[in-house]
């Protein structure tokens, strides 16, 4: 085992990839010499030279697009979406193209490539900057999306999409980069469409992904300490396809399910667990459901503000008790009060 | 093939009062931006802050040009195009700090600066976002049937953008009253211009679209101010869009922590040693119509508006977080 930050993990699935497979290529906007904007390519360039460390044009609807082409054509391309919010621009080359084209064509082409991109709040970088979008791109049949917690799932998780031969959205947390964490010395992947019980509980299930899923821990810690509590922390890892059974066998067992994500409450990832356990678990549970999520509010810049807006553990920790029936005051800020 | 114009600032064309204003605006900026940066290192501003020291004179001779109910959109570069266009110092100062009394109420922050009553309609975290809004207040203007124009900046990483092409072509289709503005600064972050498209120079992607397009030394306020207002008095005739592509450079990185590993130390002295604040000032006083303490008096006088603004966006209260649903939506 060693110790690396989930950067080096994403820079190290990357370079193992393109020195295993000629045809992997990475494509983006200052991918190249710089290194990347949140230096994950540090290094390929020197190491891989420009054919395949390609810095292109500002230009988000030629990289996904040219990424496809790429990919139609006997390539495997890794496109690099500088943030999230920027794949407004490509979103017709992502939903229109590259998911859809294999179905569209009756299975003629496989679609080997991967759309790196970064999302998340909590640096005051306001509303163009800071978007959790996963739940807009697992809308779509035939893409799937990866979003790892830990350096561990982002360096086994990118390996494995590159190896994919569909289109995988990669979205990382622009707040995890400097997170470190353990790494096997040796070889190995992480499977796409499998979630991870990142601690075992029995008194309610937690689901959530990405930071979501690092704050999970830090409230079941406390509501441990403070309350004798057992949460069970499930980290999706894979947005879609999602591994329902995991959450459902979680749920059978616990009762009770409190969904915690980054995105906006409306039409949500949580909303999408919490409709599937009310199909699939209903008589199984104790209490209802209850989402824990950004509000409806674009975000904020200024700290105070933005505060405001995403969720924190405080919020988990309150829910997570009113799911077991403690009266507690819900806090507005929550904005959870229609499930009462 | 636009045409390259020569800078024309000679030193008979400086009228004093003239000068003296670009200079000052000129130096408002660039304190403007020497204390965000220490503001941003020292952990009071947060967020994003990308500054433009060095580019001062596009904006100062693009703005001079303009009246109050003109138009501009702008960039993530934007606080110099604000700041020329008329905005309060203090007012924008609040915003950075996440203030209730900044422009959009600490709400948006650096990227977002909005003056939209003095027609500054805002800068953007999107690039090349700016460049359709600024047609579609050109389409306003044409149905509105006024004399305004619409100003749109932009960045030369820009150009390359879809965006940029549909909003030319929608603007030359329609002959609409709008100046497009590139600031082509060498670099769209740590890629060079020439290395990210086909087209020699970014103007050429104007005059692809038809319009009057010129090259203009960015460096000169006067030559930007002169060929600005050869442009805009073509597109208040109704002769429809133009496009000014002014050579300037960013003497900072594109943001706090980009450290340049793509462009060599010479080149940032070259072209700070072509700074257009002190060949301004040069200018004025080789002339002899200002001394080198006037000089230092118009920038002293900048330095302390700056304090003054920084004081009074520190001593006003910081956003209400109970409000923080307020302006989603409209009544
Ligand atoms: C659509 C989009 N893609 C990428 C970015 C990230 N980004 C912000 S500024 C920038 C470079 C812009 O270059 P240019 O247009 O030349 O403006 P400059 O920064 O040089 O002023 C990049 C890549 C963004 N904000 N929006
Ligand atoms: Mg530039």
């Amino acid at each position: 085992m060693r110790e690396i930050t989930y950067r080096q993990a994403i820079t190290e699935a990357m370079d193992e990839e393109m020195a295993r497979d000629e045809r992997v290529i990475l494509m983006g906007e200052d991918v190249g010499l710089f290194g990347g904007a949140m230096a994950c390519s540090k290094g390929l360039y020197e190491k891989y030279g420009p054919e395949r460390v390609i810095d292109t044009p500002l230009a988000e609807t030629a990289i996904i697009g040219g990424a496809l082409g790429c990919a139609l054509t006997g390539m495997r391309p890794i496109a690099e979406i500088m943030f999230i919010d920027f794949t407004g621009i490509c979103f017709d080359q992502i939903v229109n193209q590259a998911a859809k084209v294999r179905y569209m064509l009756g299975g003629q082409v496989e679609v080997p490539m991967v759309i790196r991109t970064q999302g998340g709040a909590g640096r005051s970088y306001a509303a163009q900057h800071s978007q959790s979008w996963e739940s807009l791109f697992a809308h779509f049949p035939g893409l799937k999306i990866v979003m790892p917690a830990t350096p561990y799932d982002a360096k086994g998780l990118l390996k494995s999409a590159i190896r994919e031969n569909n289109p995988v959205m990669y979205i990382e947390h622009k707040a995890l980069y400097n997170n470190k964490g353990n790494v096997p010395d040796e070889e190995y992947l992480v499977p796409i469409g499998k979630a991870d019980i990142k601690r075992e509980g029995e008194d309610v299930t937690v689901v959530a992904h990405s930071r979501t899923a690092l704050m999970a821990l830090e409230a079941a810690e406390r509501l441990e300490v403070e309350s004798g509590i057992d949460v069970e922390v499930i980290d999706l890892r894979t947005i879609s396809p999602m591994d329902e059974e995991t959450i459902y066998e979680s749920v059978r067992k616990t009762g009770r399910l409190v969904c915690f994500e980054e995105g906006h409450r409306n039409v949500g990832i949580a909303s999408e667990v919490s409709a599937r356990v009310t199909e699939n678990c209903f008589d199984y549970l104790d209490a209802p459901i209850m989402r824990v999520a950004a509000k409806d509010v674009p975000i904020p810049c200024a700290t105070e503000l933005e505060r405001e807006v995403i969720p924190n553990p405080d919020w988990l920790v309150t829910a997570v008790r009113k799911v077991l029936g403690e009266r507690e005051k819900v806090p507005a800020a929550v904005g959870y009060t229609s499930c009462v | 093939m636009a045409t390259v114009m020569k800078g024309r600032g000679e030193i008979a064309r400086l009228d004093r009062e003239v000068a003296e204003g670009f200079l000052r605006t000129m130096m408002l900026i660039r304190h403007f931006e020497e204390r965000s940066l220490e503001l941003f290192t020292k952990g009071e501003l947060i967020g994003m802050c990308h500054v433009s020291v060095g580019q001062e004179a596009v904006a100062v001779g693009v703005c001079s040009e303009l009246r109050g109910d003109d138009y501009v959109a702008s960039t993530h570069r934007g606080h110099g195009h604000s700041i020329a266009k008329g905005a309060d110092i203090g007012k924008m100062f609040a915003e950075l700090l996440g203030r209730e009394a900044g422009y959009c109420k600490g709400r948006g922050g650096s990227m977002h600066m909005a003056d939209v009553g003095a027609g500054f309609l805002g800068c953007n975290g999107i690039v090349g976002a700016g460049i359709p809004i600024a047609v579609g207040a050109g389409l306003s203007i044409k149905l509105r049937k006024t004399d305004q124009i619409s100003v749109v900046f932009f960045g030369d990483g820009a150009t390359n953008i879809g965006a940029f092409h549909e909003a030319l072509n929608m603007a030359s289709a329609f002959n609409l009253p709008v100046l497009f503005v590139c600031e082509d600064n060498m670099y769209a972050l740590s890629t060079k211009t020439g290395d990210m498209s086909g087209a020699k120079c970014n103007a050429d992607k104007g005059t692809a679209y038809c319009m009057r397009s010129r090259v203009i030394d960015g460096m000169d306020v006067y030559a930007v101010r002169d060929a600005t207002r050869e442009l805009i008095s073509a597109i208040r005739a109704g002769e429809g869009p133009a496009f000014l592509d002014c050579k300037t450079y960013r003497y900072y990185g594109h943001s706090k922590s980009d450290t340049r590993p793509y462009r060599t130390k010479e080149e940032e002295a070259e072209w700070r040693s072509r700074d257009c604040i002190t060949t301004l000032a040069d200018k004025l006083t080789a002339a002899k119509l200002a001394t080198a303490e006037e000089i230092e008096a118009v920038e002293a006088d900048a330095a302390r508006q700056i304090e003054e603004s920084i004081e009074w966006a520190r001593q006003s209260p910081f956003t209400n977080p109970e409000e923080v649903s307020k302006y989603v939506f409209a009544e």
